[in-house]
């Protein structure tokens, strides 16, 4: 079993607006097309033009319908690794290859030491982990660890790779560790939720709820329409607006 | 922090880098600065419409990565699904790889590779007797294009009048409205003013145009916390984070837009001033039935419009601008009764059917929800109404303090265009806008420049007078303002193959190429000779009826000849229609190619100055293909079109990069409008300059003007943004722009239809002519829905792409297609609920056309008399690289196999197309349908299929196994 750091010096992670998400995949395939090519990789696609095609994608989508006091809603809902503070996956693999970075406590998979046992699999309970059976490894989100400290990167694109690709600026980066981050204010100022806190596992990335629904005449303050009252109706009003 | 200047769309600081990017001493061997390109080209993407400007990573010669560039002003640095899976798009297996001539039956598939130059000389012989004898036998359409400054060009130098792009079947009805009301269009030539707006209502936009520009001004709003509204059927995408959704019914739209008018104009809440200064408002229309000029308006000597002056009580120039015009009342004017324009507007809007109780039901919106959006926009027009402390001046020299704007803006796109109502529902909520004074100001709709033009702007489309050897004297496509510009032959049959501007369809600003098959194979109006088509799904998901019109493109006559006798078709990908093509020329990818994206076609300015953009290669092909454009080139040469050769025979232009620099259009006006002159000092006109192309590369694929602050806004009558504009050749005189409410290019031809000119519509078309072409805008029921049973098929059918492949040529992407790949039929539960369905089933989709089986799944955020799919997911088996175990076409299902191209008989018993009477616009929205459980043995696959196309000769099988990506890290562990 493989032990967690005592403490980890920043927590780096993500935080993801669910108020403005359209699930529009843009960060899905911007995960997908850097990470191909980078730490874990490759994201292996298995029968790519076929009918059991199955690939490997740290980052995927999913909407979801659910019913308010205030009728139905639509949300989209991005997931991925959530860099726990706590992680299961981490506490469970036998070799030591899924392993928390003290430094900055993103949760990674050191693929020289796994065994492709899939424990760790079957300790997250967001999905987080996705198996490359082409190669028998277990692989995941790398906070693109490759990019947020890349040298040959300009500093402006040390991001990882769903962060700058987002259309509708949903996704947002920093250390959720130091309380006085512009992501930790963002959190603070917006009641960024952990997604199942119940479990224990103590999420670093957050999500931003969407905004309460309000009874619809209230979001505007706009007094009703009266129609214009004196002589000769609308027509008798524009007369005199233009006599003004 | 250590940070530059910020740049891009993402910039928050909670979206930016670590305050210290140095990586950790963590001790865990991970690899935190692997290098990432040996370089990076900045190109313009082109897996859609939108036009981002995209930074390609090379390494090691091949394409490592693709990112949005921050710099450029229409995506900003962020990127769409689509473009982040641009690499599967560039390496798809489903390519072309040489030029193909049929072998086999035509629509089998069965071909052999041929060299460039037997292509070459295939066609232009062909073509060249075409021109020899007949140019219109020559049809060239060219889909999806974004050159149709040079397509179009192209055929009115070959001499056809038959050319048109896709807008007939995508986005006519919003173009059309557009500009022959407010002289520019939602999407393409405006955009909401996102910076400032307050309350953003969002018309019938199906996770479509454009992409990142609304993505990234929603993300502006839900920041600052405006209110979006969002009017549409369906839940998603946009529209499931709008903070007031309303699941209208589909195709009453225009219903809902009128009685919001209704309700301002009862309580006076309408801009006044504004209607005076930059509408036609106060223009006067004479009201003389059974006259030759009745509704026409009342003018001077001089030919101005006349308005009424209420103080002086005498007809004034209606643009004098020292004048009291009237907007009501009833005026005698050279023994002629008149009206001011608004007069009309309000007798029309103010009646009791087009209150929110009389259209409610219809809508199926709460007429409470009408009048309180009502209310909203009135509170946020007027009462929250801003100021930006800019100084301007108008057109006539009025000097302006400020810059006032009413901060409601509107967008609108597909689920108003694809209606047969859609122009007149597109020109309800321009009227709205307008009434609101909320066009061009600060918070409101902005025009991208070249717009505004007049409405409509000029010029006529030209193709009266089609002769052999001979150029059309102008381009194919235009706008008419009147029967007279109408191309028809004296007996009122069209000229167009596709009977743009007939009486069928006399505003068809863009063509109706979802036409020009039905009509090829009939020879209504004539037969033709070649069909060459560019870049459009016609035998697949492009058109209605796909079933008959597969059928037509394989029909033979009595002579065992094709009814459509030649068809060359460019793609770059095996699609479904290059089987049905006798002549297939193999385009390259978007990475392999030189485009402009031209301020004189379709650019990439936005509200705050005009711009345009290039592609060029990035990577080489690997395959005998070559792009489009430099192929139409050689061939112009080739054919000796005037324009393509010079004066001793030879190829004027070597190849389309060529023509981007050093075609002119006009004197000093070309493609490309940035680093124009010897030196590249001018913009907008100058002389060709050789390095331009490069000047574009340095600055990142594109140039852009930034409009100084006074030019930023009142675009119509801002008089220093219309001298800019005449400098530019956007506009021909820095003269304003007047909003049309009242439009008399449509009561000339009403006038036609009651036998009045010279130009005269059939007896037959008389009363359709009459009814459509309105002056003002009007509901009526959408004509499928009018024509047929709607207690047997009660359900509303819509189809919109996924925001990962929205206008894009989506399947044989890996990436993308993993996301989706078999669409379903959206149900809302309680219809399912009442037709005795569940999660998951198979069912048949019937409308009077046809039926199709596909599965459905129920959802809550539908409109419960509508149902609706993912378009284009469903593909032909044996096209795009896909294997035949591929959910795409064995449970993926394409709508259009139940969609009409045709309306039903009417009384006379024609047929019509099934479009919009005014555009021609395709009316995809109008299905209804019926939806019936399968029998157990019929469930989990989909009908009608059709038999596999045969592959190209040298197609390999596509792969098992994708590990793309791996060969970058095996190079970077080999040089560790």
């Amino acid at each position: 079993m493989t032990c967690l750091p005592a403490h980890t010096d920043k927590k780096l992670g993500l935080v993801i607006d669910l108020d403005t998400c359209v699930g529009c995949q843009a960060c899905v395939t911007a995960c997908k097309e850097w990470n191909t090519g980078g730490h874990m990789a490759p994201l292996t696609d298995i029968d790519p033009y076929g009918g059991d095609v199955d690939g490997v994608w740290f980052n995927r989508v999913h909407s979801y319908e659910h019913m308010t006091e205030m009728g139905g809603r639509t949300v989209n809902f991005p997931r991925s690794c959530l860099h726990c503070e706590t992680p299961a996956c981490v506490t469970v693999c036998p070799t030591g290859a899924s392993y928390k970075r003290a430094s900055d406590g993103i949760v990674l998979v050191d693929e020289d030491k796994c065994i492709g046992c899939k424990l760790c699999s079957w300790a997250c309970p967001y999905g987080a982990r996705e198996f490359d059976t082409d190669v028998g490894v277990m692989k995941k989100c790398t906070l693109c660890v490759d990019r947020i400290y890349n040298d040959n990167l300009a500093e402006e694109d040390r991001v990882p790779a769903c962060v700058a690709a987002c259309p509708t600026s949903a996704r947002h980066f920093g250390d959720l560790g130091d309380p006085a981050s512009a992501i930790s204010q963002l959190v603070a100022e917006r009641g960024g939720v952990d997604l199942m806190p119940e479990l224990g596992y103590q999420p670093t990335n957050k999500y931003l709820p969407p905004r309460a629904q309000t009874p619809r005449a209230a979001s505007v303050p706009a007094p009703a329409l009266e129609p214009v009252r004196a002589e000769g109706g609308f027509l008798g009003w524009v007369d005199r607006m233009l006599s003004h | 922090m250590n940070h530059g200047p910020l740049r891009g769309a993402n910039s928050a600081p909670s979206q930016r880098s670590l305050a210290d990017t140095r990586a950790p001493d963590e001790g865990d061997g991970v690899d935190t600065s692997p290098d990432v390109s040996d370089s990076i080209a900045k190109t313009t993407c082109y897996m859609c419409a939108c036009r981002c400007g995209i930074d390609v990573h090379i390494k090691d010669g091949k394409v490592r990565y693709i990112n949005g560039n921050k710099d450029h002003p229409v995506n900003r640095g962020v990127l769409c699904g689509k473009g982040s899976a641009g690499i599967m798009q560039h390496y798809s297996p489903a390519r072309l790889k040489k030029p193909l001539l049929r072998t086999g039956p035509r629509g089998s598939g069965e071909f052999r590779e041929i060299a460039w130059e037997e292509a070459f000389s295939i066609a232009t012989e062909r073509l060249s007797r075409i021109r020899r004898t007949d140019p219109k036998k020559l049809a060239f359409f060219t889909g999806r294009d974004q050159s149709q400054s040079l397509t179009g060009w192209w055929a009115s130098q070959f001499g056809t009048p038959n050319f048109a792009a896709h807008g007939g079947f995508c986005s006519v009805n919003m173009a059309a409205g557009g500009l022959y009301t407010i002289g520019g269009s939602f999407w393409e030539f405006g955009e909401p003013d996102w910076d400032n707006t307050k309350y953003f209502m969002l018309f019938g936009v199906a996770e479509d145009h454009d992409s990142n520009p609304i993505k990234i001004g929603l993300g502006k709003l839900k920041a600052r916390g405006a209110k979006v509204v969002s009017i549409n059927p369906c839940r998603t995408g946009y529209n499931a984070i709008a903070d007031d959704w309303i699941g209208i019914r589909p195709g009453t739209d225009g219903l809902f837009v009128f009685a919001l008018i209704h309700e301002l104009l009862k309580a006076g809440r309408v801009d006044l001033d504004y209607l005076l200064r930059y509408t036609n408002a106060h223009v006067l229309v004479i009201q003389e039935p059974g006259a030759a000029d009745d509704g026409l308006f009342a003018r001077d000597s001089g030919g101005n419009p006349l308005a009424w002056d209420r103080l002086a009580k005498v007809s004034v120039s209606a643009t004098d601008n020292g004048t009291k015009p009237a907007l009501t009342g009833n005026f005698e004017v050279d023994g002629r009764r008149c009206v001011p324009v608004f007069q009309l507007v309000a007798d029309r809007y103010l009646r009791e059917s087009y209150s929110p109780d009389a259209v409610a039901e219809r809508c199926g919106i709460a007429a409470d929800t009408i009048r309180r959006i009502a209310a909203e926009l009135a509170h946020v027009a007027f009462e929250q109404a801003i100021e930006l402390p800019v100084a301007w001046t108008d057109w006539a020299g009025r000097r302006h303090e400020t810059i006032k704007g009413r901060p409601v803006s509107m967008h609108a796109m597909r689920g108003i265009s694809a209606h047969s109502n859609g122009f007149h529902t597109c020109r309800a909520i321009h009227l709205l806008q307008v009434l609101l004074g909320t066009v061009d100001v600060p918070g409101g709709f902005r025009f991208k420049p070249p717009y505004p033009r007049s409405a409509p702007p000029g010029p006529t489309p030209a193709g009266k007078d089609v002769r052999p050897m001979t150029p059309l004297e102008a381009m194919p496509l235009g706008f008419v303002c009147g029967p007279d510009d109408l191309l028809v032959d004296d007996a009122g049959t069209p000229i167009r193959i596709d009977k743009a501007y007939s009486w069928d369809a006399p505003l068809a600003a863009h063509g109706l190429m979802h036409t020009v098959i039905r009509n090829a194979w009939a020879g209504d109006p004539y037969r033709i000779d070649t069909l060459f088509m560019y870049m459009s799904n016609m035998a697949w998901n492009s058109s209605m009826n796909t079933v008959e019109t597969m059928a037509m493109l394989t029909d033979m006559d009595a002579s065992g000849e094709y009814k459509i006798p030649f068809i060359i078709y460019s793609d770059a990908y095996y699609s479904e229609t290059v089987p049905f093509a006798d002549l297939v020329l193999p385009d390259t990818t978007y990475l392999e190619r030189h485009d402009c994206i031209s301020l004189l076609d379709r650019p990439i300015s936005h509200a705050d100055g005009p711009g345009d953009a290039i592609r060029h290669p990035v990577v080489e092909p690997d395959r005998d293909v070559r792009p489009f454009q430099t192929v139409l080139i050689e061939l112009g040469a080739r054919l000796r079109l005037p324009g393509f050769v010079d004066d001793d025979g030879s190829a004027k232009y070597r190849d389309y990069a060529d023509y981007i620099v050093n075609h002119e259009r006009t004197p000093g006006v070309g493609p490309l409008a940035g680093w124009r002159g010897k030196d590249g000092t001018s913009i907008g006109r100058g002389e060709a300059n050789p390095d331009q192309l490069q000047r574009y590369i340095d600055n990142g694929g594109f140039w852009h003007h930034d409009f100084a602050g006074d030019q930023r806004y009142y675009k119509m009558a801002n008089r220093s943004y219309l001298e800019f504009a005449e400098y530019m050749g956007f506009i021909p005189k820095a003269e304003p722009i007047v909003f049309q409410l009242y439009s008399e290019p449509m009561q000339r031809f009403r006038l036609a239809a009651r036998g009045h000119g010279r130009v005269l519509p059939p007896e037959a078309e008389r009363s359709r002519i009459e009814t459509y072409m309105d002056p003002l805008p009007f509901w009526y029921a959408p004509f499928e829905e009018a024509a047929v049973d709607l207690e047997k098929y009660k359900l509303h059918a819509l189809t919109q792409r996924p925001m990962h492949m929205y206008h894009s040529w989506g399947s044989q992407n890996a990436w993308l297609r993993q996301i989706t790949s078999q669409n379903r039929l959206f149900v809302h539960n309680r219809t399912a609920a009442g037709l005795g369905l569940v999660d998951d089933d198979w069912v048949w989709i019937e409308s009077i056309n046809g039926k199709v089986k596909g599965q459905i799944k129920l959802v809550d955020g539908v409109n419960v008399d509508t149902v609706w799919t993912w378009n284009a997911i469903g593909k032909r088996r044996g096209s795009w690289g896909l294997k035949d175990d591929a959910a795409e076409s064995n449970r993926g299902f394409l709508l259009n196999h139940i969609i009409g191209d045709q309306t039903s008989a009417d009384a006379n018993g024609r047929r019509y197309s099934n479009s919009d009477p005014v555009t021609g616009q395709a009316a995809w929205f109008d299905l209804r349908v019926r939806i019936v459980k399968c029998a157990a043995g019929e469930a989990g696959f989909t009908e009608p299929q059709f038999e596999r196309f045969r592959q190209p000769p040298h197609f390999e099988p596509s792969p098992d196994k994708l590990n793309f990506g791996a060969e970058f890290r095996r190079a970077r562990e080999a040089a560790e």
